[in-house]
């Protein structure tokens, strides 16, 4: 059959398929843009409780000895995850802006050796932007021969701009198994998605 | 490959090679019916096991199989391609072109649909079965702890995607490009308008679904963390990438319902729409709007204060555009000479009940009533009453208004008043009781409940079984249209207006070949 004729000729099929064509490659660009704009604004407004990276303590850092907060410590497994996985200190209270360390207890109970990592959450939320780690042990997957045991350490300072209404903060961490994953994936996989969890 | 002045090729190749909008249109159409009554039978099942409490007929895994599937057949196969159908048959004889702008792309964008549901449904019988994770196939459920068949199902997803945004580029083209002299923008018939800014809808979200999926595909097989905790990755990131184009998604099924209520209410009312230049307006609106919404899907989370404030306050919004067209369709009826033939009938109904969604669509939007109706049938009641009444109304009453153009013969009145009074009454008696359900506590997507919850579901499962059947009456009435009847004019409805209804009924192979003159 005879192609139909635009009638107008105002403008060709090509230019308007042209057109829509890039808007289906540029909105398929932005599902994926979408995974780090998510993160980036995650950090920025410390929603979800993902707390930042490494923090670089700084010298002018006032310790408010008139406050204090109870920071408590939370630890569970993810699914599959077998180790005994917990905070050695459970509640601590701490003044704003020292540095305090505490230690996580793992012990692989299993009889081969593992890999975990451990991913943070911070409850209340709008706490995150205030809780600075300077060491964490979940910056770095943990791998553990089949019985061993360790002391995990988390170097933090609550912020001394903490809001006045929060007197307690939450930390849980979840371990996961990375065994399997880091078999499958290796570098490769590792790289596509950071492992940048705080 | 027939030429214009021919009439279609004989045999099976005529459908398989076809580029004639009117042959494409019917095929999406036929299509569409065939996957309403699978996603039907999936629904029967659904009411059926929730008759009475306990477990009665089948095993909670292949429940959670049904509800996932009941979704995705009756949204991605029946409501979408039936409005592509509609747009098909519909739009070059409403701008007086005589084809769509792409044909050739036209016969893909509907023969790759076939294959795509025929793989999801064969996903039934596969080990693991098939998708159990809901239409909103939300991950790690759908990643993590997903049967196998979940890679077959994020293969259809891609096709089902790529035939929509062929599609849509081709109702942008034609739209665009294919009009008769005269015919401005402001002049198309408002079923034109909608699908117009429904195809943009459908280029700008179909492709983050597909990045959805594709993120889903990377997780199970490639090793990489997008909705992982363990990997760095967050589940909740999958709730916004999907929502991002889900939110927009139910407005791609509402508005050519919209379009076509646009149509029929005028005709039956023998006046012109009232604030047409209103409609188009709150059309766009509502498109706009639709992007910036989607969190409200998602409310429990556990997003901040003012993100849940913005979402609350922008879904409310919409209420203002679609309190417009409300507005109009009622104005348009108001002092109107009103006949109620069934394409106004179910016109009427969709404007009553549509407009009942809508609201207990407001009280959805308001985030703190929300944590308790979040994920109970009181959801289910919502969306069912914007997508029954909505969507497949608005399909019933164009299926009705135009099948005297598309056959040349007028349908049995009768059975169709039948047909509508059984599906308004079955509907109501179906959805309305989920509200009750709902606001007591019952939530979605379980086999069996709380004894308490009985007696609704029990009247709600009767209600479904009535809807159920009454659509095998429409495909009766249909075949016997087709099949013959009263000989109907070029214009069956003396309100009609619309370049359509002036060439003959049945309406030739091929309409307007030299444009027509529009004033």
């Amino acid at each position: 059959m005879a192609e139909p004729q635009p009638q107008h000729g105002k403008r060709s099929n090509g230019r308007v398929i042209a057109w829509c064509m890039a808007g289906v490659v540029g909105m398929f660009a932005f599902g994926f843009a979408l995974v780090p704009l998510y993160d980036v604004f995650c950090e920025i407004t410390g929603i979800n409780g993902k707390t930042g990276g490494r923090y670089e303590a700084q010298v002018t850092n006032q310790v408010d000895a008139n406050r204090t907060v109870t920071v408590q410590f939370l630890a569970s497994n993810g699914p599959g995850m077998s180790w005994e996985f917990r905070p050695v200190t459970r509640s601590i209270k701490v003044h704003p802006g020292e540095p305090v360390t505490v230690n996580f207890y793992a012990e692989n109970g299993s009889d081969q050796a593992m890999i975990g990592q451990a991913v943070p959450s911070l409850s209340p939320a709008e706490g995150t932007l205030y809780f600075h780690k300077t060491e964490c042990f979940c910056f770095n997957q943990q791998p553990l021969e089949a019985g061993e045991s360790t002391e995990m350490p988390l170097v933090f300072i609550v912020d001394p701009e903490l809001p006045e209404h929060i007197t307690k903060l939450t930390l849980s961490y979840t371990l996961y198994d990375q065994s399997q994953k880091a078999e499958v994936s290796g570098a490769a996989g590792a790289a596509k998605t950071t492992n940048n969890n705080g | 490959m027939g030429d214009h002045h021919h009439g279609p090729a004989k045999g099976l190749s005529r459908w398989l090679f076809t580029t004639n909008h009117k042959d494409i249109g019917t095929m999406y159409l036929w299509f569409s019916f065939a996957m309403f009554l699978l996603g039907g039978t999936f629904a029967m099942i659904i009411r059926a096991e929730l008759f009475q409490p306990g477990m009665q007929l089948v095993e909670p895994a292949f429940f959670n199989q049904m509800t996932t599937l009941h979704g995705l057949v009756m949204v991605f196969g029946a409501i979408m391609p039936s409005f592509v159908g509609l747009a098909n048959w519909l739009i070059p004889m409403m701008i007086g072109a005589p084809d769509m702008a792409l044909p050739r792309l036209n016969n893909w964008s509907f023969w790759i649909l076939p294959p795509a549901f025929l793989l999801l449904a064969s996903t039934l019988f596969m080990e693991g079965g098939a998708p159990a994770a809901g239409w909103t196939f939300y991950a790690p459920l759908s990643t993590t702890y997903a049967a196998p068949s979940v890679t077959i199902f994020i293969f259809c997803i891609h096709i089902l995607g790529l035939s929509s945004i062929m599609g849509s580029i081709n109702i942008i083209a034609t739209v665009m490009n294919m009009r008769a002299p005269g015919m401005s923008y402001m002049k198309m018939p408002l079923f034109v308008w909608t699908w117009l800014i429904t195809a943009f809808l459908l280029v700008a979200v179909m492709p983050v679904l597909a990045g959805a999926v594709t993120m889903m595909l990377m997780d199970v097989h490639f090793g990489t963390s997008f909705f992982s905790a363990a990997g760095g990755g967050d589940p909740v990131l999958f709730q916004h990438i999907f929502w991002f184009f889900g939110h927009p998604e139910v407005y791609i099924i509402i508005l050519p319902a919209f379009g076509v209520v646009s149509q029929i209410i005028p005709a039956f009312s023998r006046k012109p729409l009232f604030g047409y230049d209103s409609m188009v307006y709150a059309t766009a609106a509502i498109a706009f709007l639709s992007f910036i919404v989607w969190a409200h899907h998602m409310y429990t989370v556990g997003m901040p204060v003012a993100g849940e404030l913005f979402f609350m306050y922008a879904t409310m919004l919409i209420a203002v555009p679609t309190g417009v067209k409300v507005f109009n369709w009622v104005t348009t009826m108001f002092r109107g000479s009103l006949s109620f033939e069934a394409p106004m009938l179910f016109a009427v109904a969709f404007i009553i009940l549509f407009t009942i969604g809508g609201f207990s669509g407001l009280m959805l939007a308001i985030a703190p009533a929300d944590f308790q109706y979040h994920d109970t049938y009181f959801v289910v009641a919502h969306f069912h009453y914007v997508l029954v009444p909505g969507a497949i109304f608005g399909i019933f009453a164009s299926a009705y208004f135009w099948l005297p153009k598309w056959t040349g013969h007028m349908y049995d009145e009768t059975l169709a008043k039948t047909h509508f009074w059984l599906s308004f009454i079955g509907m109501n008696l179906a959805f309305f009781p989920m509200h009750f359900l709902g606001l007591a506590g019952m939530p979605r997507r379980i086999p069996d409940y709380a004894l308490q919850f009985a007696d609704f579901n029990m009247v709600s499962s009767i209600g479904a079984f009535m809807f159920g059947v009454s659509q095998l009456l429409f495909l009766f009435i249909v075949v016997k249209c087709v099949r013959g009847g009263e000989k109907a004019t070029a214009k069956p409805w003396d309100g009609a207006e619309g370049l359509e209804w002036t060439v003959p009924s049945p309406a030739p192979y091929h309409t307007f070949s030299t444009p027509p003159e529009v004033k």
